[in-house]
């Protein structure tokens, strides 16, 4: 009798756990999926929330993290030729943008930017002072990352992201209009320039360079033609705005998450209108009216590429390298955060894009170049990726760098034909 | 060795066994929320709160807070109802990770019973255990919110 007690329990307990299947007892390694005759090595895990990184001519990878690790708010890791990465770490705050420069570090915090000077190794001389050359940058919260690149005559530009979706009374609101003039532009929802030498510079110090940006993270400068790219995150939330003018899946795809090149004084159209990657045109935004199909903007610039909504580009670098094949040379990579905001679609991104260029513009279709990074295509909420790459940035002898701010992960990606 | 082995798995398993029933049987003791509520509160989050929450209730990293295990659902109904009825725009932080996008206020959205029965299917899933949100609260805590 005890037996038969004891072996219907067990039986109870096989069944129970046996639907307990879901929950991997060793989770799947995240394999990169890469096209034939590339390699990916990970140099760094752990790390945490690494946002951009940055790397010096003599191949020092510097991560700028937005939660500290152990304390600090940058990452140095020194290959010790073939015997690993010595890492290091510095900065008390946390941060997304960071760039290297003619002998310069540059980082920022969500309000300020820093500088610090390298040695001819590429080490930071003086980790403990750093150089504060902007500050009081708006940091309200919703998107606060400071992304910075610079031009080859002394200038840095930042990104200031709009505090808000679509600039309603209330954000994120249902019903709640649309302020007009959205006073949000003053001070956010663009990039600024300013000085890399200058110290405390403030927004009076520097130039209001583009406008109608609601939030780029990823941006960079193309030495091809001397123009500054950048990546909009397209606004959120059509359906649960508006349900009676767009639907979930409609909400889902649009709008589209866009690439602009930029001179002084354009303007992107945010929040006035969105940009439609299937009419192929900006359409007035329905807190100001717009219906779904009024066109608007007329002031404001086109994309020069549109990509899949709510993918979230938080990484742009321009190829120059010659380690991979000539096809990729002045083209862009674009790392895809994967979104949250197609739900109760599934969910989408978490890749490395490559997209050709041609005499500067874009050319031609874009492709997956690294997938896999969240470990599988099944995803429905970004909790569920196991990595998600956010930054990148060009090795010296041309390898490309992906950082992934789920888990802290860097990647390296070679090229060898053979 | 063997028979405490089978000792050991037999006791894993009814502990596992245990754990899924438990709070069915939890609820029947204590005549909790009957199933109208639950699925009325389900309807609720999925219609509502699933875009930013996320069907898993894991939230956005950095952006939207998760729903799961949550110390703010699990937390005092006052506090939550609060939230629910007035949004929240402080940039949250759980387990050092902070949370900036803002949420909405759901008090003209969402009716008295609405936000009981969502808080109440809350307060039982997602890894979360807590007492259900009634009506009553509710509406106390609507009426106090407009003095």
């Amino acid at each position: 009798m005890k037996k038969a007690i004891a072996y219907s329990i067990l039986f109870l307990a096989i069944i129970a756990g046996s639907s307990f299947k879901f929950l991997p007892l060793n989770p799947p390694r995240s394999a990169l999926k890469l096209p034939g005759g590339f390699q990916v090595h990970v140099i760094a895990d752990s790390l945490g929330a690494a946002r951009h990184l940055a790397v010096t001519s003599n191949g020092i990878v510097y991560i700028k993290l937005a939660k500290l690790k152990n304390g600090k708010g940058i990452i140095a890791l020194q290959d010790l030729n073939g015997d690993g990465y010595k890492k290091t770490g510095f900065g008390n705050y946390i941060g997304t943008g960071i760039y290297v420069k003619d002998g310069w570090l540059y980082a920022s915090s969500n309000t300020d930017i820093y500088r610090y000077r390298l040695n001819e190794k590429g080490e930071v001389i003086d980790t403990a002072h750093a150089e504060k050359i902007v500050t009081g940058l708006l940091d309200r919260h919703e998107h606060n990352s400071k992304s910075i690149v610079l031009d080859n005559n002394g200038y840095l530009y930042v990104n200031v992201g709009a505090y808000s979706n679509a600039c309603q009374l209330q954000d994120r609101a249902q019903g709640s209009p649309g302020i007009n003039p959205c006073p949000i532009l003053d001070s956010a929802a663009g990039i600024w320039q300013f000085r890399t030498d200058k110290f405390g510079q403030t927004y009076g110090d520097g130039v209001h360079f583009a406008t109608g940006l609601r939030n780029v993270v990823g941006l960079d400068w193309n030495n091809d033609i001397d123009q500054l790219f950048v990546m909009q995150h397209g606004r959120d939330q059509l359906f649960q705005l508006d349900p009676n003018l767009y639907d979930a899946k409609q909400s889902a795809e649009l709008p589209a998450e866009t690439m602009y090149a930029l001179h002084e004084g354009d303007n992107a159209g945010w929040p006035y209108v969105y940009y439609d990657p299937f009419q192929k045109k900006k359409i007035v935004s329905p807190e100001y009216g717009g219906d779904g199909k009024k066109t608007g903007g007329e002031n404001a610039v086109d994309p020069v590429a549109a990509y899949p909504a709510h993918m979230a580009p938080d990484g742009l670098l321009f190829y120059t390298g010659t380690m991979f094949p000539e096809r990729y040379r002045h083209g862009a990579f674009i790392a895809f955060h994967g979104s949250w905001n197609r739900a109760p679609e599934k969910q989408k991104g978490y890749f490395v894009v490559f997209q050709p260029f041609k005499n500067g513009r874009p050319d031609g279709n874009w492709e997956v170049f690294a997938d896999n990074f969240a470990g599988s295509d099944d995803i429905s909420s970004p909790g569920q990726a196991l990595h998600r790459p956010c930054g990148l940035a060009q090795g010296p002898d041309g390898a490309l760098y992906v950082s992934d701010d789920a888990k802290g992960t860097i990647y390296r990606i070679t090229y060898d034909a053979r | 060795m063997k028979k405490r082995l089978v000792v050991v798995i037999t006791m894993l398993g009814a502990v596992v066994v245990c754990l899924n029933i438990r709070p069915t049987l939890a609820e029947a003791a204590r005549g909790g929320p009957g199933p109208s509520t639950m699925q009325r509160g389900q309807k609720i989050y999925e219609q509502t709160c699933l875009t930013c929450h996320q069907a898993d209730a894991g939230g956005v990293p950095g952006m939207t807070p998760p729903l799961q295990k949550s110390p703010y659902v699990q937390g005092p109904a006052v506090k939550v109802i609060g939230i629910v009825m007035n949004g929240l725009n402080d940039g949250v932080e759980i387990d050092g990770e902070t949370y900036t996008n803002p949420m909405p206020p759901f008090g003209t959205v969402l009716k008295d019973q609405e936000i009981a029965d969502v808080l109440t299917y809350l307060r039982s899933h997602f890894g979360n255990k807590a007492a259900p949100v009634t009506v009553t609260q509710v509406a106390r805590i609507r009426q106090e919110l407009k003095k």
